[in-house]
């Protein structure tokens, strides 16, 4: 880091304007893509992409991250490793609330196939902890 | 076997070894400083911005962002804080080369920015609460917008008061190209600011 910084003057920076231009650019297509007539799953993930382009270009560029050393890098890599961690929490209740009726078929389906018959509420919903 | 014994280590003196492997030379604990505050700032974003979405994802009740939120002036926003980052760097750069007017005239077109982009938050607020009679307490929508908005804004109103500084400082000769690590530090505050807002313009104005 030391060395890095010693020789940050004298390094070969990059041509920040195409950068801007760049940023201004994918803002603008991210825009188009939030109206364009596609389904919301590919809306979606062409947005998380394009932003997730625009986050590496200001974090790699502006914030320097490509002239640090890799120990710097890996501090900037937690709160990513964190949040990915983080989404992957999150994911069974998002699959369950994004697809219900699916699961549920399959689920009935599965039952039927196997004889048995799955009817009335689930017991489990109605489970109370004795206190 | 005495000499070796008596001998005392000068830890006065400067060891080449540990300037060139150690990170936390003194020009650069700053720098570290900064980058483990943003790391964990990035951590706390991070985890609001995922809590939104399990919010999001599990109502059945969320309004459809574009009706309720001006995305054009959203965008405008985004745009502004783009070019504070260029202009930023452009006070860096600026620095680094000795040009202390140039510096100072890239400084306060950042920070113009940053008082352009809270005044169009602020108007957007007013919008939602006066008219959309929105507020915190309203709706899971209305909360987690308010908190993930309001976080952010917080953080542009220190990074202002932050580039202030530095500008002041800049006027009384305190800055300079040898003193430019302190420049380089708020940048990187300011930069993060900027792809904070980017996800969240994503996440909560866009999907």
């Amino acid at each position: 880091m030391a060395a890095s910084s010693a020789t940050a003057s004298q390094r070969v920076e990059p041509n920040y304007i195409f950068i801007w231009i760049y940023l201004i650019v994918l803002t603008g297509l991210e825009l188009v893509v939030a109206f364009a007539p596609i389904s919301k799953a590919e809306i979606t993930g062409l947005l998380v992409g394009v932003a997730g382009v625009e986050i590496s270009l200001v974090a790699m560029y502006f914030m320097g991250l490509q002239f640090e050393p890799r120990s710097l890098a890996l501090i900037a890599l937690i709160p990513v490793a964190l949040v990915g961690f983080m989404v992957l929490t999150v994911l069974p209740d998002a699959a369950v609330a994004i697809y219900p009726r699916r699961g549920g078929g399959e689920v009935a389906s599965m039952a039927n196939a196997l004889g048995h018959e799955l009817s009335g509420p689930n017991p489990n919903l109605n489970y109370r902890p004795r206190l | 076997m005495s000499e070796v014994s008596t001998a005392q280590p000068h830890f006065d003196q400067p060891l080449a070894v540990e300037l060139l492997e150690s990170p936390l030379t003194p020009e650069n604990t700053g720098k570290l400083g900064m980058w483990l505050f943003l790391s964990a700032d990035a951590t706390i974003f991070g985890a609001a911005l995922v809590a939104y979405l399990a919010l999001r994802i599990g109502s059945t009740k969320w309004p459809v962002p574009a009706s309720v939120l001006s995305i054009p002036s959203t965008a405008v926003m985004t745009l502004i804080l783009i070019c504070s980052s260029m202009t930023m760097t452009e006070a860096l750069s600026a620095i680094r080369r000795g040009h202390q007017a140039r510096y100072r005239g890239f400084l306060t077109l950042t920070i113009v920015a940053g008082l352009v982009f809270l005044g169009l938050q602020a108007r957007e607020w007013n919008h939602l609460i006066a008219a959309e009679h929105l507020s915190i307490d309203t709706s899971l929508f209305s909360a987690t917008f308010f908190i993930l908005t309001g976080f952010h804004g917080c953080h542009v109103i220190a990074g202002v008061v932050y580039l202030g500084v530095l500008l002041i400082r800049g006027w009384s000769g305190k800055v300079s190209a040898a003193k430019s690590a302190a420049v380089e530090i708020a940048s990187l505050y300011w930069h993060f600011l900027d792809l904070v807002w980017i996800a969240i313009f994503t996440l909560v104005y866009l999907i």
